[in-house]
């Protein structure tokens, strides 16, 4: 059972489309304010969109256009919603958290209990099972919190940024759980985070503006972003503009030699983006001698440490692409670098791949 | 206490309570210092405290007594009888009170609060009191009794209700009425909105109402006449003020301001 | 009671208006307890018309809490979490009885609900006679007491926010069964106290009863009715039912503020 989606939402500027297959986790990334929230808010059934239509299988969730007005209220979806804060309900114990997705449904209380102590133990909480909400942690609320959500046996899952609200410690654990768990089951998890990415989706929709930036594998995206945010999450410099017979052709005219794959024959004039690790630019202060090519003037903006460099942002005067440079600390202290300052970037041929866009 | 040490606080406060007392002392009385000329005892002002029975009618004879008397200022104050008595007591400055029974008056004579003794100026008996299209079609006292008739009277503990009981034991018409009320507002209150079949009230009240609702007299009324008396409050400053107004309201023209109003004369 | 530790920021001089505006509410009560006929106290609160007026004012303030609370969650439900035309005029009107005088509210239940009223022709003809009942002394009380539910209510309800709810109908929980299992137990202290509140208030309902509904012993005269009249003929009962009536509401407000205190508050996240 497919899942579909066409949604748009004039007040905030958003217009989607997407799908998963049948046991697909999707994880979505973008900036905040790009739509993830209300993508998840729309198949939920919380958020009302202008128009669009979505199913699950053959059964419907809205169908809102000229003609039809079908909307099904959030309970009868089977899309369980995992927030930031777990949300359980303060008045009830771990375990009649997690049976009331089953209670709702209709199963006894004996029987939900027993489906609640079943997915309790499947996020290792059944030790938790009598604990009232504020005697969890926020690691250990958030695995029943997903407990909770499974027991209701939702046709699709949604998270949204399950890990953000907990501390650093307790992260590993439920994403070791999240990845038990959503093995070959429908999820869609909204992430900032491009390990929970890789760990635990198939494909990644990077998002922005509301609207979709691109979409891929999680090893394709990161390792050939197309999105600025997707190259910021890989941590890549990316510069787009057209395809050149050496490589591309930014807007401004400038010329960014590189790589492509050898089994890709570019097409002059198509779009496309060079892409390239922070660490493969060079600073030089003045003109440069030799090699003039991938030799662009910019003015530093931030100085920031990064691992054991230092990594220097610039913005392109021209273009205005940001781009980074990572530099030893010792290089930076004889070039005298300062934000405000004006230098040069010089970034080896040999370490920028091509691709379209 | 640390407010001392704060004059500033204090007297903010205390000027705000005596401003917020004083304002709620001026719906009663007036200063009476001052204005008035120590001399001419047919001049200055004067507080009345008068039963509420005699709003209309008291308000009249302030009226006239100060247009025969110019310089004169006559304050009137109205309320239930035992409320002004129970003022007076604490030490409100009336000058004459004017009661709807005997009992409050003996009360005040009692403690000594009134000169001499009072005088009675004014009677009043019950009358029942119907809405304008009398839908239980009342004519008697013995109407009242009659099953279905919705019947308000004052409650045993006031004036008005004391009456209707002495009534019924006298005529021997028990009544069962289906509230009691604290006043006579109270029962022409559930009259006049339809409520209640008939009320039991004053002549004077059923006058007071207007045409609001309609009077049915009883002769068996007479078995309960209530008396008002009218006395100079023993702690007035202005004695002769106080009689004037006294003789003015016993006078043959008072009478008929009374009479008027459907009071009977003592 | 003052901090040992910690900068509060309280001037000194607002200590002193502090008790001053204390004293204005304490002194009218303790000089209320020096008029007390001891004595005869409990004779007095335990003549017949007392505890006839003490169980009706009890009995008819337990009744009109229910229909508060029958009637003011709802309400409370729909001016919190609902949006239409109109809300803003709704949540006026509800508020009004607070500050109406009750006298007012009387007259309005008597055009409504009177022989004469709008209601009230064909209420009798049904066979209802709501005038000079006890069932007249319970529409009053709610009348006057319903706002105190439906603000306290209306609060917790919007402090608390709609998240719980929103997750419990994807976990398919149709809408009944969120409001039975989530939205009130989470708001069950805004409720208790609301509810609390307006037994208070029924307790002191006054002038719309007797506007209303009329004064006869067992039926609809309550305590404040009673001591309304027994001040007429005797003080010393009139003070010695005040007496009770502020004991009775001094323990139902101690009870509400010492459950409020002890219950946990229900945890919302930022």
């Amino acid at each position: 059972m497919s899942f579909e989606l066409q949604a748009s939402v004039r007040a905030r500027n958003f217009d989607m489309a997407l799908s998963l297959a049948e046991g697909e986790t999707v994880a979505i990334l973008g900036p905040n304010g790009a739509g993830k929230s209300t993508l998840l808010g729309v198949i939920a059934g919380l958020l009302r969109p202008d128009a669009g239509s979505a199913r699950i299988g053959h059964k419907d969730l809205f169908k809102l256009d000229g003609r039809t007005h079908f909307w099904s209220p959030p309970h009868l979806r089977g899309t369980a919603l995992l927030a930031q804060e777990a949300l359980l309900f303060p008045h009830l114990n771990a375990l009649d958290n997690v049976a009331f997705g089953p209670r709702s449904g209709g199963a006894s209380k004996a029987a939900a209990r027993e489906t609640a102590q079943h997915w309790l133990a499947e996020v290792d909480a059944l030790p938790l099972a009598d604990r009232k909400p504020s005697q969890l942690s926020g690691g250990q609320a958030q695995r029943v919190a997903v407990a909770r959500a499974l027991a209701a046996q939702p046709e699709l899952l949604l998270l949204d940024e399950p890990m953000s609200a907990l501390d650093i410690h307790a992260a590993p654990l439920l994403r070791r759980v999240l990845k038990r768990v959503l093995r070959d089951r429908k999820a869609i998890i909204v992430t900032h985070d491009i390990l929970d990415a890789y760990m635990l989706a198939d494909r990644v929709i990077v998002v922005e503006k509301g609207r979709i930036a691109e979409e891929g594998s999680t090893r394709q995206v990161l390792e050939r972003p197309r999105s600025h945010f997707a190259a910021g999450l890989a941590g890549l410099n990316l510069v787009s503009g057209t395809i050149a017979s050496e490589g591309i052709t930014t807007p401004d005219g400038r010329v960014f030699a590189g790589q492509h794959d050898p089994d890709w024959s570019p097409v002059p004039g198509q779009a496309g983006v060079a892409a390239f690790p922070p660490s493969s630019v060079s600073v030089f202060l003045g003109d440069v001698h030799g090699s003039p090519r991938n030799s662009f003037p910019v003015t530093i903006t931030d100085l920031e440490p990064y691992g054991d460099q230092i990594r220097v942002r610039a913005g392109d005067g021209h273009s205005a692409q940001a781009l980074s440079a990572d530099i030893t600390p010792a290089a930076s202290a004889d070039l005298g670098l300062v934000p405000g300052m004006e230098v040069r970037f010089v970034v080896k041929s040999a370490l920028v791949s091509v691709y379209p866009a | 206490m640390r407010i001392s040490r704060k004059p500033f606080a204090a007297v903010l406060v205390a000027g705000a309570l005596a401003a917020s007392l004083g304002a709620c002392a001026s719906g009663t009385t007036r200063p009476s210092t001052g204005s008035a000329s120590p001399g001419s005892a047919m001049s200055g002002e004067i507080t009345v405290f008068a039963a509420a029975s005699l709003k209309t009618t008291f308000t009249q004879l302030a009226k006239d007594f100060e247009v025969q008397h110019p310089g004169t200022k006559v304050t009137l104050s109205f309320a239930g009888s035992s409320d002004l008595a129970t003022q007076i007591t604490q030490g409100a400055p009336a000058d004459v009170f004017a009661s709807a029974d005997t009992k409050n008056m003996a009360k005040l004579a009692d403690q000594e609060l009134v000169d001499g003794t009072a005088t009675n100026f004014a009677t009043n008996v019950l009358e029942i009191a119907v809405p304008p299209g009398n839908p239980a079609s009342i004519s008697s006292f013995a109407d009242l009794a009659k099953p279905g008739v919705k019947v308000v009277t004052c409650a045993s503990q006031v004036p008005c209700g004391a009456a209707t009981k002495t009534v019924e034991k006298a005529t021997g018409t028990a009544l069962s009425p289906v509230s009691e009320e604290s006043s006579v507002t109270d029962v022409l209150g559930k009259v006049t909105s339809g409520e209640a079949d008939a009320g039991l009230v004053y002549v004077s009240d059923v006058k007071a109402a207007g045409g609001k609702v309609k009077g049915i007299p009883f002769p068996e009324s007479d078995r309960a006449v209530n008396t008002y008396p009218i006395a100079t409050v023993g702690t007035s400053k202005k004695k002769e003020l106080a009689a004037a107004f006294i003789a003015n309201v016993t006078s043959e023209a008072g009478k008929k301001v009374l009479m008027d109003a459907g009071f009977g004369t003592p | 009671m003052i901090k040992r530790s910690g900068y509060h920021g309280i001037p000194r001089w607002i200590y002193g208006v502090a008790a001053v505006g204390g004293l204005l509410m304490v002194l009218p009560l303790a000089a209320m307890l020096l008029r007390v006929n001891w004595p005869q106290f409990i004779p007095l609160i335990t003549s017949e018309s007392s505890l006839a007026a003490l169980g009706l004012s009890l009995r008819t303030s337990a009744a009109s809490t229910v229909l508060c609370v029958v009637l003011g969650v709802p309400l409370a439900l729909v001016l919190a979490r609902s949006e239409f035309p109109g809300q803003r005029l709704l949540r006026s009107f509800v508020l009004l009885p607070l500050v109406l005088p009750p006298v007012v509210g009387g007259l309005a239940l008597l055009y409504t609900f009177g022989r004469q009223g709008l209601l009230g022709k064909s209420l009798e003809l049904a066979g209802i006679q709501i005038a000079f009942s006890t069932s007249a002394v319970v529409l009053a009380q709610t009348f006057v007491a319903l706002p105190f539910l439906v603000v306290s209510l209306e609060g917790a309800l919007r402090s608390a926010g709609s998240r719980y709810e929103a997750v419990a109908a994807t976990l398919g929980a149709r809408p009944t069964t969120v409001l039975r299992r989530v939205t009130l137990p989470l708001v069950l202290p805004g409720l208790a106290s609301g509810a609390v509140l307006s037994f208070a208030r029924s307790l002191g309902e006054f002038g719309a009863t007797l506007t209303f509904a009329g004064s006869l012993e067992g039926i609809t005269r309550t305590l404040p009715l009673e001591i309304y009249l027994q001040r007429e003929a005797d003080a010393d009962a009139a003070v010695a039912l005040s007496l009770v009536l502020v004991a009775v509401a001094v323990a139902v407000v101690g009870l509400s503020y010492g459950r409020r205190r002890s219950s946990s508050p229900v945890e919302v996240g930022p």
